[in-house]
This record gives structure tokens, sequence and C-alpha cells, in this order.
């Protein structure tokens, strides 16, 4: 009888490496130091998000008309924003008009979303993006301000809110991409004048605060300008958000080129390129491609700097809201108002941020451990 | 005009096209005739005075300012476009064109007047400044403020007058300046300051806008002379002619009688006073470039000055404002107005 | 020879020469900077005309007319538009000097706390973060003004700690130092026990290279900056007295008032740049490499001195330049202060003395020279350091 070697099964680990407790144990309980702030952190979350909670949902006025229906509740009044609703999406948009935003809002959304299809090939989607930055401008301008084709005409002064908010945002980064791109050439451009001009340019815009900037194109501007001739305030807060956005986006697109080895600019100069064609159709692709995060983040930036039209008197999101709270017939619901506000801003802001870091990771395969 | 400059200007000009509008130098009414409406600034929300509904309809005194200078040039009252404009705000845009006239609860200064390139036409509203105080702190006048915390708008007479106030009465106190009048009357409500001081019809105006308009009481104290009136650039003297006759022939209406209902009537009256106003006799108006019978169009479509003042902040109204100073000269107010002849 | 020359291609006309080229587009391009800036000032020559504005910088001595909510300087409605303009900038590098220690605090505290091991603590580092950076600042502020803020008591409701603390909707009121004339003594033993601390960090660290003995520095130089001017102070008789503020009239009176409009734009702004520099800190530290700590624990420094010595100094190299543009950020988001009445450079000069004089162009002109001296200072700072920490490559 061949006596054969039967090994013991494996012990399984101890209880308390896997599972729940060993997760528990590893994360949260695995030295005196780690279970303090184990503690520390679930004594921080009981008394801010169980009293945000109760505030913001359970003890929350949901449904009703006027004020008087939220006197019962001792949490949020969420009717008044949704009484200002419309209000903070339009802002003095004539209602029986708000069909055009909307139209051309979902225009955006339909013509953009092959964009983001991946298994579409490069080649359209940047014909289709290229398009889309010429011609959605004109569309979007022609269905905002009428005038046109039995469109009633409706005066800047009136858009407002949230619609107000993405013009700016989409007017100042589509007008500041090609402005900064120009400017980043200049700044690595070997002619010292040009060069010197463009980095004056950059290190101005980028040196000032943006309310200056608004302030002056709100009260200076008219004065540059020759008898006469004037600018609505809405343009002239385009201008200034532009130039300003203009200035970071260079320095933006400056680290893309900068990334750009040598070798491609002699590779294309020895195939006989000139300067722009060596740029358009050889560093540009590259340099853009690699900066793409970046420019999402300074748009991100840009679209939270929009509030500060409000100093200019424009009613963008920000400022609408704030108006609302200071309607006599809604005091006392600035909190609301406010935390409505953020959440709408924390939305696009966060869900650009998380696409700019999937692209990263997309982009940056091939340096990835 | 040089090559390089006009080249330079049809560059930008071109450029930024959207809605630039092209305004000849120098003649305003040429201009305004030109686009078919009067640029008017207004104020950001100030009830009686200019304010602006949930569906952007404006009402008040400053705004039927402007409504009666689109009657007379256009004859038509609602040719007009409002741009609400904060106080600091409010001088550049006249300066700079964005506007035709200023008619904006603007006190009338020398410094105004002189250093800073515009033209008061006149006298709307004879204001003066005052405090508006909770009742519960007990203050019966405003020399009792020693060590108050006193809620201005910033970049206003009112922020000047209030320094000079307190330093004569050897009194001290704590200034908090806001851009916008309604976060003024906000800090109030919420006790950030203990009083808010202000032209006294803006006091009232502001009170009736806080959630609880009896709490507060305006000070009888009034610490300057505040004359509000509407402003036109520096230079263009036909302009300032039409608007500040404008202000004039809506006194005189009120002084003559004549008021939107009877205008009609008032034509075939004999005194010739009344006549040469609406244009029955003579060609008063040719001399202004506007039509013979443009005070009656005034008149008819927007009343006299009466009418406006007891409509907007009078009896009238939620502001209950007395006519006080601004009664005619006849009742012992100080409204008098040249005569139309 | 001849026929050499001749197969010569012809030369390429003047304009295809690169040299040539650039040198018109140059000029070119400076003509219309030129034309530009030219017919800018002409416009505004001729539109300062028209209108009679009068133009310079004369305004700048007479008397502002205004009071000033918060001044660090003497100031008073007599004082003239250029003190204005100190008091202005006083209140801001105060509300920035305080933000940047804040936020730099909070900030690496919550990028270290995102590197946790804890999960709940590293998470809620993250939702921090998150949360704080993708609002805008302005609806911060005004989230801490309006909707915090504004529901703090009324003066006679203060909420207060032991009669000397203070806080009410007028702001927080702290007791305020009273410096007796002895006083000076103190401040020299300080500034005297500062020199020695200096002399004997030095000598401690050349003993140490030459014996190898180490020298508790830390805590004598401790001992050192706290027991001296104790001493001192002791010495010449307590010359401090603390003025503690008091309910009087309308308000409190005496003491050190925290206005709420400060406040609130302090917390604003810590509290967003402080989740920017967070990141920053990640950043940081995982750029360097585990490898690091290892060679440096098989090396036997204690896991004290692998900090000290080996992390820090390369973590810090990667944080310092993007740590600086924050603090460039939170000096001009502090111009915010503008829409809640902080009266900073934006607000009490771009603002009112602008609207109180009229001189649009000199107060922006004048405020955006001091925002770009400050930049550009900042970053002249920045390069002498990266200069100075480069690393010397062999």
């Amino acid at each position: 009888m061949a006596e054969s070697h039967i090994p013991h099964p494996d012990l399984p680990p101890p209880a308390n490496v896997i599972g729940v407790f060993g997760w528990l144990h590893r994360n949260l309980l695995s030295s005196p130091l780690n279970i303090a702030l184990t503690v520390l952190a679930l004594y921080l979350l009981s008394i801010t998000i169980l009293p945000l909670l109760n505030w913001a949902v359970f003890d929350a006025a949901w449904s009703g008309e006027t004020r008087a229906d939220c006197q019962a509740h001792s949490g949020a009044c969420w009717i008044f924003i949704q009484a200002h609703f419309d209000q903070f999406m339009y802002g003095f948009y004539p209602e029986a008009q708000r069909w055009r935003v909307n139209t051309a809002v979902l225009l955006l959304v339909l013509s953009a979303a092959p964009l983001f299809v991946r298994a579409i090939p490069n080649a359209y989607k940047v014909r289709l993006g290229l398009g889309l930055l010429v011609i959605y401008p004109i569309i979007a301008y022609m269905l905002f301000k009428g005038g046109l084709f039995g469109l009633s005409g409706v005066d800047t002064r009136r858009w407002g809110g949230l619609f107000l908010t993405l013009v700016i945002a989409g007017v100042g980064m589509t007008a500041a991409l090609p402005l900064g791109v120009l400017l980043a050439l200049g700044r690595r451009s070997q002619m010292p004048a040009i060069q010197t001009l463009c980095v004056t340019f950059i290190e101005f815009w980028r040196g000032v605060p943006l309310i200056t900037v608004l302030f002056m194109s709100s009260v200076m501007l008219p004065l540059f300008l020759p008898e006469g001739m004037n600018f609505d305030k809405l343009l002239r807060a385009l201008i200034g958000v532009t130039l300003f956005q203009a200035a970071y986006m260079a320095e933006v697109v400056r680290g893309g080129l900068q990334a750009i080895p040598k070798g491609q600019f002699e590779a294309a100069a020895a195939l006989g390129l000139g300067y722009w064609k060596i740029m358009a159709l050889i560093v540009l692709p590259q340099a853009l491609k690699l900066v793409i995060p970046g420019i999402v983040n300074t748009f991100i930036a840009l679209f939270k700097d929009t509030s500060l039209v409000l100093i200019i008197g424009l009613f963008d999101l920000m400022n609408i809201v704030h108006n609302a709270t200071t309607n006599p017939e809604w005091l006392g619901f600035s909190t609301e108002g406010y935390v409505f506000a953020a959440a709408v801003y924390w939305l696009f802001c966060f869900s650009m941020s998380r696409y700019s870091q999937s692209l990263e990771k997309r982009l940056h395969t091939g340096h990835k451990r | 005009m040089n090559t390089a400059k006009s080249l330079t200007i049809s560059l930008i000009a071109a450029s930024l096209l959207a809605s630039a509008s092209a305004v000849q130098a120098g003649a305003t009414l040429d201009a305004v005739r030109k686009n078919g409406f009067i640029k008017c600034g207004v104020s950001d929300g100030l009830p009686g005075f200019s304010y602006a509904d949930e569906k952007g309809n404006y009402s008040g005194i400053d705004v039927d300012v402007c409504r009666a200078v689109a009657a007379a040039v256009f004859g038509d009252a609602k040719k007009l476009k409002f741009t609400p404009l904060t106080a600091k705000e409010r001088l550049t845009a006249l300066q700079s064109g964005e506007i035709d006239v200023l008619s904006r609860n603007t006190t009338w200064t020398s410094s105004r007047d002189s250093a800073q390139g515009l033209n008061f036409t006149g006298v709307t509203y004879y204001d003066g400044q005052g405090f508006l105080i909770n009742k519960k702190l007990g203050v019966k006048s405003a020399k009792e403020l020693d060590g108050a915390t006193v809620c201005v708008q910033a970049g206003t007479t009112t922020e000047l007058n209030l320094s000079d106030y307190f330093r004569a009465n050897k009194m001290k106190f704590t200034p908090i300046s806001y851009d916008k009048s309604d976060e003024s009357a906000k800090a109030l409500e919420a006790g950030r300051c203990d009083v808010l001081t202000s032209d006294q019809s803006q006091l009232y105006a502001q009170r009736i806008k806080l959630a609880q308009p009896d709490q507060y009481v305006v000070l009888p104290d009034v610490i300057s002379k505040e004359p509000l009136g509407p402003v036109v650039r520096h230079g263009d003297d036909d302009w300032f002619d039409i608007v500040k006759w404008t202000l004039f022939a809506m006194v005189d209406a009120e002084e003559l009688g004549i008021d939107s209902k009877n205008v009609e009537e008032m034509k075939k009256s004999t005194n010739p006073d009344i006549k040469r106003m609406l244009g029955v006799e003579g060609d008063k108006g040719k001399d202004f470039g506007l039509a013979n019978d443009w005070i009656a169009v005034v008149i008819k479509q927007v009343g006299n000055y009466g009418e406006i003042f007891e409509r907007n902040v009078g009896k009238g109204s939620p502001l209950k404002i007395e006519r006080g100073l601004n009664a005619l000269w006849t009742q012992g107010g100080l409204q008098y107005a040249p005569p139309v002849r | 020879m001849t026929e050499h020359t001749a197969s010569l291609p012809p030369k390429p006309p003047f304009w295809n020469n690169p040299q040539i080229r650039a040198l018109i587009f140059q000029a070119l391009a400076l003509i219309a900077t030129v034309a530009f800036g030219w017919t800018i000032f002409d416009n505004t020559q001729d539109n300062l005309h028209r209108l009679g504005i009068a133009s310079g910088f004369g305004f700048l001595s007479s008397p502002s007319g205004f009071d000033i909510i918060q001044t660090l300087i003497p100031y008073s409605a007599t004082s003239s538009y250029g003190q204005v303009f100190w008091v202005a900038l006083l209140n801001t590098l105060l509300v920035s000097a305080l933000g940047v220690v804040l936020a730099t605090l909070l900030g690496f505290i919550i990028g270290v706390a995102r590197l946790s091991k804890n999960w709940l603590i590293a998470k809620l580092a993250l939702v921090y973060i998150e949360t704080f950076r993708n609002i805008p600042l302005l609806l911060q502020i005004f989230f801490w003004y309006f909707a915090v803020l504004r529901a703090a008591p009324a003066p006679r409701q203060s909420l207060s700690l032991g009669d000397a603390f203070f806080l009410n909707i007028r702001g927080l009121y702290l007791p305020a130092p009273q410096f007796q004339p002895g006083f000076g003594w103190v401040l020299a033993v300080l500034g005297s026990a500062v020199v020695l601390v200096l002399v004997l960090a030095r000598w401690a660290r050349q003993r140490q290279m030459a014996t190898g003995q180490p020298f508790p520095v830390l805590r004598t130089a401790l001992a050192l900056l706290l027991g001296l001017p104790l001493a001192a102070f002791w010495l010449t008789g307590s010359p401090l007295h603390w003025e503690y503020p008091e309910l009087r009239g309308f308000n409190f009176q005496g003491g050190l008032a925290v206005i709420p409009e400060m406040a609130s734009l302090l917390l604003a702004l810590t509290i967003y740049t402080a989740a920017f520099i967070a990141e920053i800190v990640r950043a940081g530290i995982q750029a360097v490499s585990h490898g690091q700590t290892e060679a440096s624990f098989s090396l036997g420094l204690s896991s004290h001195l692998t900090l000290r010595l080996i992390i820090l100094p390369q973590a810090l190299r990667v944080i310092i330049p993007p740590l600086t543009n924050q603090y460039l950020n939170l000096t001009k988001n502090s111009s915010l202060a503008a829409a809640i009445g902080y009266p900073d450079l934006v607000a009490a000069f771009a603002g009112t003395t602008l609207n109180q004089t009229g001189q649009a162009i000199e107060c922006i002109a004048i405020t955006m020279a001091v925002y770009l001296t400050i930049s550009l200072l900042i970053s002249l700072g920045m390069n002498w350091y990266n200069q100075h920490v480069a690393l010397v490559e062999r």
C-alpha cells in the first residue's frame, strides 16, 4: 500500500482579512489612529449630512403654489424654485418665444451627439465639429435675437437665466479658442516683435481680475470708441470675457505646442511645407489633441466665471436667482435659491471635469504604468 | 478723419457689427429720429420712479418723463427703449451715448453739470435725504443716531451728505455701502444696519418693498437738498431744449388746468396761453423742430405733471407721498415753469 | 564655368526671403498695434474733450467726502482720494494675506486627508474637493454672506463667549490688545531671541556635519522663542492690556471687529482655494515615487526623517509653483468683495471713487496696474525659486 502524501487543505484566511469585515478592518480600523479618524469622520458626517438631508429632503416643502404652502414645513421651500423655475432658465425672455431657446438647445444636442460616439471615425468628427463651430452660432444668434424670417426681435436685455449663462460661456469659448491658438503661435514665434506683443497681451489679461475687465468693458469701452459708436451691454461683456479667456487659452495651447518634438517641425519643413501648413496640418492637430483636457478645464473655469457678469448687471443664472431672493413676496428663501444655483453650476462643472478626466485617460494610454 | 483711423474703425465695426448701432455725431434728435426710438436710462428697480413688472413693463415718474419726450418727438409715447442702470453705471452710460436721456432720480449738482459732461434739464422731483429706521429702536430724530450703522448706496451724493451730516453734528457712524438699493434694503431688514439713508422718495419706495413696511418709519429730518431731474449730454443744445421744455410744458399744463382727459376740449379754449400751448395758435413747435401740437400730444398720451405725480407716487399709488415741495408755486410748492410763448 | 552659373535657378524674389518676410510681417504688426492704440487714445481724447470730462491724476489729492467701514490706516471723510486708494489696497492685501494662510492650512489638511489610508476620511476629502471647486466662488460668497451670516442674531442678542468674544449680525467682536510703553522691551527681546535661534541652528548644523552629533534644535528654539519674551514680559510688569468690546448704544464699541463682509469673503476664499490646494498637495505627494521611501528606510532613516528630508523637499518642488498660482488667483478673486460691500480696491477705489469723481480711465488703470504689479512680483519670485530649487543635472 503506497502511502501518498495528502496535504491538509488550506486554512481559510482569518475572518478579519476577507469580506466585509476584512474591508472594514483594512480601511477603517487598522490602527488606533485609524479608528480615531473613522470616529471623527462619522461625527463630521452626522453633524453635516443628517441635518442637510432633513432640511433638503424630509422636512422640505415640495408641492404647492405660494409662500403660504411653505409655512408648515421646517425644511427647504422648493416651491420657491418651482415658482421661479422658468425665470431661472430663460430670464425675461418672452414666454411665447421660449420655444426658440429650446429649439436651439435641442439642435445643438442633436448635432453634437455624433461627436461623442466612438464608432464614428475621427475624420468625420473633425469636419462636423468645425462645421458646427462656424454654422451653429449663426443659426443660434438668428433664433435668439430674431428680427428675421418673421421671428419677432428679442432685445438682448431680456436674455437671462441659465440660457444667458450658456450663451456667455459658449461664445467666450468658441471665440477664445482660435484667438488663443493665434496668441500661442505668436508667443512661440521666432519674430521678436510678434513675440513681445503676444507675451504682453497674454500676461496683461492673466494678471488682472476678470471683474476689472468687466468693469472696463462696461464703463471704459464706450470712451474708447469713436463718438456715436455703441455696443450693447451683453456684447461688451462678451468682448471682455473673450479677451480674458483667450489669454488663458493661449497658455494651455502653448503647453501643447511645447510638447511636440522639434523633429516634427523639421520633418515637415524638409517636405517643403510653409509655416502655416506646418502648423495647420502637422503641429496643431497633435498639440490640440494633447491639450483637450486643459481646454476643458479652462472652459470649466470660464463657466464658473460667467457668474461675475452680475457685477455689471446682466441677469445670468446667478443674478436672476439673487434677484428672486429679493422678491418681497418670497423673502427669506435665499438659501434655497443659492443651493439650487449651486446645484446647477455643480452639475455642469462636475460632468465636464469627469469628461475631461476620462478623455485624459483615453488619450494617454501609452504612458500609463 | 484720416485713412488709418477710418480703416481701423471700419475693421472694428465690421468685426463687431452684431449689435453696434451707428449714431450721428452731435445731433441727438436726428439720431433718435433715425432709430425710431429714444434710448432712456432708468433705475434698476424703484417703485414709483421706475420699476419693471414681471412682464418687463416699466412705470413711474422717471419713466413717464421719457414717455413724454417720446410723445413730443414721435407723437407716440411708446417709441422708447429702457436701459436699467445702477447708480454706478448711469453717468458713463449717458456720456458714452448708450442712452439719449437719463431719467433716473439723479441729483442735480454743480460738479455733474460741469466736470462730468452732463446737462440737467430741470427738476421732476424736489427731494431731500432722509433716514428709514425700524420703529422698535425708538429713534425720533436723526440727531439720536450717534454710533449707528448706516446702509447707503455706493457712489451717490447720499454717501457724501451722510458723512457731512455726521461730521457736522460731531457724531460717529459705521457706513456700509452697497451697489444696489435692493441690497441696502435687504441689509436693513436683516438688521445688518440700524438705519438706511437715501432720498426720502426712495425711502418710501424701498419701504413698500420690505416684508413688514409698517415696522419702519422715515425720520422727519431732511439733511440735504436733492433736486432730481432728467439729464442729457453736454453740448447738444437742441436735444437739451426738447427735454427741458417737455418737462416745463407738463408743469405749465397743470397750472393752466389742462390734463389728459380735457385736452381736446381745451383746444377750443379762448385763453391765448392755452391756445399757444396746444398749438392752436402760433407755431411754437417748429422752433424745436417738432410738430406744432406736440404739447397737446404729450399731455394726451402721458398727462400733466400733477397727473404723473399722483399716479406714480401720490395718492393713486402705494407710496402715498404728499405733494409738499412738489406742489405748483401757486399752491405753495416749488414747481414753477417758464411760460410757453 | 559659365555653363554652371547659367544652370543656377533664378534668385527667388525678395518677398520669398524668410528674413525679409519676417521683417515686413513684424513691421505690419507693429504698425497695426500702434494705429490701434493711437485710435483708441485719440477717440478717448475726443470723447473726454467733447464731454468736458477733466482728466489726469489731480483728483487724487482732493478730499473724498465719504467714509469707509474698515480702515487699517487713519482715514476720515476729509482725507484725500489718494488715501482712499491706500485704505482700499490695504484691505485687499489684508483679506488676501489671511486667505492665503488659511487656505494653505486647510488645503494641506484636506490634501493629506485625500491620501489617508482611512477610506471614510479619503472619501470625505474627495467630496469636499469635488463640491467646492465646482461651484462659482461668487455664489459661495453670496451663500455665506446672505444666507449664513445674515442669520446671525441682532447686537442685543449676541452670542457671547466669556463676555470677551461676541458674534452678531454686525460681525465678530474680539478683545483688542492695548500696548503699554514697556512693550517695546518685550519686542526687542523677541527679536534677539530670533537672532539667537538662527545662530544656534547654524552652529548645530556645522557640529553635525563635523561630528555627526545631532542637536535638538527645534526644542531649544521653541524654549528660547517663548521663554525669553515671557520673562521680559513679566519683568517689565505685563505692559499689555486687553480692551473688551462693549454694547453701547446701537453697536458694540471697542475691541477688534471682524465685519461680516470680510468674514464671508474670507470664508469663501479659503474654502474655495483650499479645494484647489488640496489637489495640488495630493499630486505633489503622489509625484514622489514609493521607491524613495523604501530607499530611505533601507538607509535606516526614521519615518519622521524620511518625511522631512526625502519626501517633503521633493514634493514641495512639485507643489510650490502651482501653489503660488493659487495664491495669485486668490488675490485676484478677492476683488469679488465688490459684490458684498467689502471696501477692497475694486469696491472702494474702482467703484466708489470712480463714481464720485467720474475719472473712469484713471481709476481702472490704477487698479489694473496694482493687480499687474502683484502678479508680476509673484512671477518674479516664482522664477527665482524655480532656479533655486531646480535639479542640478550632471
